[in-house]
């Protein structure tokens, strides 16, 4: 897998670690909510990035006011299908105020990306076949948006004039 | 050709459907390729509403609204023949399919639909499906307002929406301002209704939770008056509760009815609220009364001649026409008037390219440009003037489209069924012409009077068959063709879900236990009973024994 | 043991929805046309041979189902399999029971 942010690939500055295993030395550390919960204090002690992988199901609100004190969190896509990430990652950026990143993890299309841009995501887990071409191609197929949404773009109306 | 009042693409409008049609003509690239398998390729072209069906592809066309102008039909006529078999099918959410298509045309095609300002934007798919509203929209003396602007508010804020695009499963949206229900609002995952409040002042009522399906419901009220201004974001706070808070687990629990029905009406109404009121402290979703009254603008009443309420007389196969088929219009001197799609024996909601661009001359020539398609499957001419009933009656018969049974037992909603649908259990479409043939008899229709019939091939129920105050299921029971009947539904204001009578009947049984069941009613009738007020009034035992009479003597002689 | 019955093997061609019927390694448009599998060893490993089909962007979602010989024709069992490899039985005027080319003679 690799990393996109911004509008390339970049290292992944986080370890993703599994409920089980140590955390590392050092280094962002992305754990499962579960594990977030139970190990919570040890993570936010260490001095290092802390990241939580939330579940279709768990909506970012489980978090808190613990929501602030994370620099990522990665909203999983278990079927391409399963849309409720799109509002989480919405209700981060608006509700919760997160200004960390939001990745995309897990299993979705690549006419996904621009939905999940809209709504607040900023980094992309993607296969290692995926291409820069391919990501700018799915930001820039569609000009213009009807609706407003945390990305604040202009809608259609307002480019209108009204 | 004359052009109706109805919303006209801006550049902005024209740009988004090209892009559109560009995106999706790469996707086939990509899918024809195999840089894309079908499992990744079967959610985009859904979203474009293309199926796989059971002898080819199938494209459904969106008609916001059931709207469609002259140049709009005729463009549906020359893709019946270009690309299809020469016809199409008007469905129950008024949308056209057409079930013949080929995967590489596609992309042409809907470079065709773009030219005339059409699409087939989320005409499938687990998102915000086509808008629908009263056919008499606009035309009806009923209504508080046309309800439509909203309908096309609500398309737009639909169309591509980021946070709603991949839903648990579809969200059908109907829009209404009158008393009378023509649209099926309550059936709907989500309903606006245009209503006044003890001020006068105008909003909107909204409700949710409707559906047919396997588990069918009625819509509960979510709040019985939103500010005008409000709309928008009380129907995202819907979305959004419904995106959040729905099941994922299992494809036959995931529409928004089960949700409402799980936490009930009045939970779900405060998750609503919460929502709404952090969108309306947002303030991004309002919406300005300059922009209601600008899209409003592009629907206002067209320039009826002055006249007056003239309504001619003729023949008895005139005087027939206009009785089932001609409804009152609000300006002086107008009319309404229905083209039924259920030619005695034919396929229901069926209409030929000939009869596309026949219907689109009677349009240019008789209803300033305009035609509306109703979810019972049949077309409505929404401003004649009444002198001219004659002319287009005449017009009508030439084209076979002259039917006069709009809203008669002869007029029955059907889905295409086994005949062509991947889904389907059983056909729908020949038990609709068994029954309509059983009672062709005019005079019988008239005395029997109002009597939806709506047939299902499966218990997807685009046939409706939950609302029919007759509904009829098609179920595969050991490889055998089997009907289910079903009693007491009802699409209107009235709503409410029809009830099983018990085991199916076969293929060559169902017709005669209806024919039973109606005249039935017939007899036990008091003055002014619908068939839905006799069986509310007599409740299911005495039907289901009328109904089952033939199995239970079989039964009984051995 | 219980006799099962044959099988056929059918898929839609990707780029038209064309329904397909497998004989031999390849597929043909009429069904009378297709391969009949009395063994269903055979028969699976027809759907598994198809798979390359799939792979290669030809057809989508083959599958198998069954058929009898009714006074020597091969018939579906499955109304649904009989009407898609006929036509609608609304419109005869559509489909491949208006091209002849559906079932046979026999």
């Amino acid at each position: 897998m690799r990393l996109i942010t911004g509008d390339a690939f970049v290292e992944d500055a986080f370890t993703t670690v599994p409920d089980d295993a140590p955390l590392p030395e050092s280094g962002g550390a992305i754990v499962s909510l579960t594990r977030f919960r139970r190990d919570r204090d040890i993570l936010l002690a260490r001095n290092s990035p802390v990241g939580v992988r939330l579940l279709a199901s768990e909506s970012p609100e489980h978090l808190g006011d613990d929501v602030r004190r994370l620099s990522l969190i990665a909203l999983e896509f278990p079927k391409f299908r399963d849309g409720r990430a799109f509002s989480w990652a919405r209700m981060l950026r608006t509700r919760l105020g997160f200004t960390g990143e939001i990745r995309a993890v897990g299993d979705f299309l690549y006419d996904q990306i621009n939905y999940q841009r809209r709504v607040g995501f900023d980094a992309w887990e993607v296969p290692d076949h995926f291409t820069l071409e391919q990501f700018r191609r799915a930001l820039t197929e569609m000009t213009n948006v009807y609706q407003p949404s945390t990305d604040g773009r202009k809608t259609i109306r307002e480019l209108r004039g009204f | 050709m004359a052009s109706p009042n109805m919303y006209r693409y801006d550049e902005f409008d024209a740009q988004f459907v090209a892009e559109r049609v560009a995106q999706f003509r790469g996707q086939v690239v990509r899918r024809l390729a195999g840089e894309l398998t079908e499992d990744q390729f079967k959610p985009l072209r859904l979203m474009n509403g293309l199926y796989l069906q059971l002898h080819a592809y199938m494209l459904r066309i969106a008609v916001p609204y059931g709207t469609l102008a002259s140049r709009q039909m005729r463009k549906l006529a020359h893709i019946a023949r270009k690309y299809d078999r020469g016809f199409g099918h008007f469905t129950t959410r008024t949308n056209m399919q057409f079930h013949w298509i080929k995967l590489v045309d596609v992309p042409d095609i809907l470079a065709e639909l773009a030219a005339v300002e059409m699409h087939c934007i989320q005409t499938s798919g687990n998102c915000v499906r086509n808008v629908t509203a009263d056919p008499f929209a606009g035309a009806t003396p009923e209504e508080i307002e046309d309800p439509r602007p909203l309908a096309e508010i609500i398309r737009q804020w639909s169309s591509l929406h980021p946070e709603f695009v991949f839903l648990a499963r579809k969200f059908k949206i109907a829009v209404g301002a009158t008393p009378h229900d023509r649209a099926a609002l309550q059936w709907h995952d989500m309903c606006v209704e245009v209503v006044r409040n003890a001020q006068g002042r105008t909003g909107y009522k909204v409700s949710a939770g409707g559906g047919m399906g396997r588990t069918p419901y009625i819509a509960h009220m979510m709040s019985d008056f939103v500010e005008r201004e409000d709309i928008l974001a009380y129907l995202e706070a819907v979305l959004r509760v419904y995106n959040q808070d729905s099941r994922r687990d299992n494809i036959h629990k995931q529409r928004i009815k089960i949700l409402i029905n799980a936490i009930g009406p009045e939970e779900m109404r405060e998750r609503v609220v919460r929502e709404f009121e952090e969108l309306k402290r947002m303030g991004t979703l309002q919406l300005p009364k300059e922009e209601l009254a600008r899209i409003a603008a592009y629907f206002a009443a067209p320039d009826f001649e002055t006249l007056a309420d003239d309504m001619p007389s003729g023949d008895a196969a005139f005087e027939n026409w206009k009785k089932a088929n001609v409804h009152r219009h609000k300006a002086p001197g107008y009319a309404i008037a229905t083209i039924s799609l259920k030619a005695i024996g034919q396929t229901p909601g069926d209409i030929s390219a000939d009869q596309m661009d026949a219907v689109a001359d009677l349009m240019d020539e008789f209803s300033l440009g305009e035609v509306r398609v109703s979810h019972e499957q049949n077309l409505v001419l929404p401003h004649v003037r009444q002198r001219d009933l004659p002319a287009i009656f005449k017009r009508l018969q030439a084209i076979d489209l002259a039917t006069p049974n709009a809203g008669l037992i002869t007029d029955i909603i059907a889905c295409p069924g086994l005949d062509y649908c991947d889904l389907a259990n059983a056909r729908s479409i020949p038990i609709a012409q068994t029954i309509a043939k059983r009672f062709a008899d005019l005079d019988r229709q008239h005395r029997i009077g109002e009597l939806k019939i709506k047939i299902s091939g499966c218990i997807n129920a685009c046939g409706h068959h939950h609302a029919g105050h007759i509904g009829i299921l098609g179920v595969d029971k050991k490889g055998v063709e089997f009907y289910q009947l079903l009693l007491g539904g009802s699409g209107a204001e009235d709503a409410s879900v029809g009830q099983i009578l018990g085991p199916g009947f076969g293929e060559h049984e169902i017709a005669d236990a209806v024919e039973r069941v109606v005249n039935y009613y017939v007899k036990v009738r008091r003055d002014g009973e619908r068939f839905l007020d006799t069986y509310r009034r007599l409740g299911m035992e005495p039907f289901k024994n009328i109904a089952y009479q033939e199995q239970l003597s079989a039964a009984y002689n051995g | 043991m219980a006799a099962t019955l044959p099988q056929m093997l059918t898929a839609n061609r990707l780029k038209d929805g064309d329904v397909l019927y497998w004989k031999g390694a390849n597929w043909v448009l009429p069904l009378a046309e297709g391969e009949v599998f009395s063994d269903p060893a055979a028969a699976q490993a027809a759907l598994a041979a198809a798979q390359k089909d799939v792979t290669g962007n030809l057809v989508v979602n083959p599958y198998l189902f069954e058929v009898r010989a009714e006074n020597g024709i091969i018939r579906p069992v499955k109304e649904r399999e009989i009407i898609r490899a006929a036509g609608p039985t609304v419109r005869p005027d559509t489909g491949k029971q208006a091209t002849g080319k559906q079932a046979a003679h026999g």
